[in-house]
């Protein structure tokens, strides 16, 4: 009993920390793409290639003064950046990083918990990820911070619809919410859910984009009309809570689109957890190229597009698939 | 019962690390607040009057309608556990579902509910 | 004690302390948020029971939908912490709330002492079958057993769709206020 509580803490202090390295990293990766995809150099002072920028970022953060505006509503204030920290890290609770190892005699399962409503689960977090943004936005006492928090909030919960929804075909071929069952089952390329639900894809990643606030609808912090949206009035550690918050979503979203549509940590030669990686970051890249090419959406298009679009297609998604599973069940055992 | 547990660790853990890391660098960062320094920021305007203004109340709607929909999207992951078992029938009852609501989303969307004006 | 119990009575030392707050809070989204702690410990609560899908819908929906929609409404109505929310009660209303109080808490002592500590109720929890309370379980019982409940449940959100638009509508169509006769008229063609 007292040894498997131990092997459980170890794991999660192990992920707590890549999962904030990687964070760390991510802000790097992405200063340094964006550069690259526009003709620039991006951080290149702290380490070789820059590789210690975000150290001295954290660093720096640390060492800030915290600057409080006076008509703050102090304990929403205090707690915003913090609701909006541990949700996002608990995604990766649930999320299968490798496959079952042994380590000094130990068998070590390769996720932390495996729970049997793991979707499920994920669903949940995410639709706790709204509080931190909209009740950041609403205490900070200033007008570009309510205008940003309602905003997100309001876009976060109409992408949340379809973004449950979109996933509900990889459930019913799969036939389960457990995470681990869900990457045995894609063991090969072939086998990876996203040859059978290419519109479940498209759908997830583009809710995935919209729930996590990043371009090409990251009106909340469109900083041509609202300067930080909600985050205005925030600086130092609470700041960096709400930065590693919005990162640790994204790689929230980039892992859990890996485990349902790209076959988890499987893949052949390397270690498991080297190709969780690698996918994972595949996923971060692809936001970042995203960003780097689109122009921004406007606000009554996005919520147009979430409603009119995403919503009944991923509807459309979910049907579609019950016919096809039925038809095939059909064909392959002859009714 | 025992996977349950790893995910309370998992959430002490991020809760400490949030207490951590804003305590440790209330310890070492300097407090020097002036007034003129903890007025909010509106673009180096004196602020008038407070943030907390009548907004527009199409978010309480849009609120609104996502709880709706909200509901009936949690019925359908059992829907989508079940399905191997229960094939045709559960799809036909789906699709009855599926098609009240989706009446109700066309309804909204007719009378310009869905409309962010 | 092992470690079930103690996992037990700390959810439900928060789900119970949390709701005593959200009630006696005047900072209303302070109340809002106690009242998100609370559902978070029932959720706990319910896993215990192994109702698994029980708890995910309580997060899912309250803790992640309705309790958005309070936050909306309470950052709408502008409710200031320490605002005083209107006249002071009449006494046939405290008279009636006090009575109301009391009977509540007699109807709830009567239902404890009636299955309290029962041992009839342990009999009932060893019967349920081993997956009771997971997902594929609810399904199984709801798209066969509940079918006419659950299609009804469509018509009832029908019904609540359609309150929502005719609350947004209500509100959208305003008449020009008197005294302001220079409002444009296409401004009220734009409005649906």
């Amino acid at each position: 009993m007292l040894e498997v509580i131990l092997i459980s803490s170890i794991k999660v202090i192990v992920v707590v920390v890549v999962l904030l390295t990687g964070c760390a990293y991510a802000t790097y990766m992405e200063r340094k793409v964006l550069a690259f995809m526009q003709n620039r150099i991006g951080p290149n002072y702290a380490g070789p290639y820059g590789l210690l920028q975000p150290i001295a970022d954290a660093v720096k953060l640390i060492f800030k003064e915290d600057v409080v505006p006076d008509n703050v509503e102090r304990l929403t204030y205090t707690l915003a950046p913090m609701i909006s920290f541990v949700p996002a890290m608990l995604t990766f609770a649930v999320v299968p990083f490798s496959s079952n190892f042994t380590l000094f005699g130990y068998e070590i399962t390769g996720v932390i918990s495996d729970l049997n409503i793991g979707i499920l689960f994920v669903f949940a977090i995410t639709s706790l990820g709204v509080y931190g943004i909209l009740l950041g936005g609403w205490s900070a006492g200033s007008k570009y911070s309510l205008l940003g928090g309602l905003r997100a909030s309001a876009q976060m919960i109409s992408y949340e619809l379809s973004y449950g929804l979109s996933i509900v075909g990889v459930i019913i071929i799969a036939n389960t919410l457990s995470m681990v069952e869900l990457v045995e089952q894609q063991s090969s390329i072939g086998s990876w859910f996203i040859w059978k639900q290419p519109l479940g894809f498209l759908l997830y990643i583009t809710c995935a984009v919209a729930e996590t606030n990043r371009s090409p609808f990251d009106l909340p912090e469109a900083e041509s009309e609202l300067v930080g949206g909600y985050h205005t009035e925030y600086s130092s550690m609470r700041f960096a809570q709400f930065f590693i918050g919005e990162y640790g979503n994204m790689l929230a979203v980039s892992a859990v689109a890996t485990t349902l549509f790209f076959g988890g940590w499987q893949g052949p030669l390397l270690p498991p957890v080297i190709w969780f990686l690698i996918k994972v970051f595949c996923f971060m890249f692809f936001y970042i190229w995203l960003r780097a090419t689109l122009p921004r959406f406007r606000y009554d298009q996005l919520m147009n597009f979430g409603w009119k679009v995403l919503f009944p297609l991923a509807l459309f998604n979910t049907l579609l698939t019950g016919l096809w599973v039925l038809w095939l069940g059909d064909v392959l055992f002859g009714g | 019962m025992l996977e349950y547990l790893a995910i309370i660790i998992f959430i002490v853990a991020g809760i400490g690390i949030v207490l951590f890391t804003f305590c440790f660098s209330r310890l070492i960062r300097p407090a020097n607040p002036y007034p003129e320094k903890t007025i909010n920021y509106e673009c180096a305007e004196i602020p008038q009057g407070h943030s907390w203004i009548q907004f527009n109340n199409r978010f309480y709607i849009f609120g609104l309608i996502f709880v709706i929909f909200d509901v009936e999207a949690v019925f359908l992951f059992p829907w989508a556990v079940a399905f191997g078992q229960l094939g045709l029938y559960a799809l036909i009852e789906m699709v009855i579902f599926i098609t009240i609501l989706f009446y109700g989303i066309y309804y909204a969307w007719r009378k310009g509910a869905l409309q962010w004006v | 004690m092992n470690l079930d119990t103690i996992v037990f009575l700390v959810s439900a030392v928060v789900a119970v302390f949390s709701a005593t707050m959200m009630i006696s809070q005047r900072n209303t989204v302070a109340s809002v948020l106690y009242l998100i702690l609370s559902l978070l410990a029932q959720a706990v609560l319910y896993i215990q029971l192994s109702a698994l899908f029980l708890s995910a819908v309580l997060i899912i929906v309250y803790a992640g939908a309705i309790m958005v929609l309070f936050l909306f409404v309470v950052m709408l109505l502008n409710l200031r912490g320490n605002q005083d929310l209107g006249d002071k009660p009449s006494p046939v209303s405290r008279i009636t709330k006090y009575l109301v109080s009391i009977l509540l808490v007699v109807e709830l002592v009567f239902i404890i002492r009636g299955i309290g500590f029962d041992t009839g109720t342990v009999g009932i929890m060893t019967l349920a079958a081993d997956d009771f309370g997971s997902v594929a379980a609810v399904a199984r019982i709801l798209f066969t057993n509940y079918l006419y409940p659950f299609e009804l449940t469509g018509v009832l959100l029908l019904v609540a769709i359609v309150g929502a638009v005719v609350v947004s509508k209500r509100e959208k169509s305003y008449e020009t206020p008197a005294g302001s006769g220079n409002m444009p008229d296409d401004r009220k063609k734009v409005e649906i």
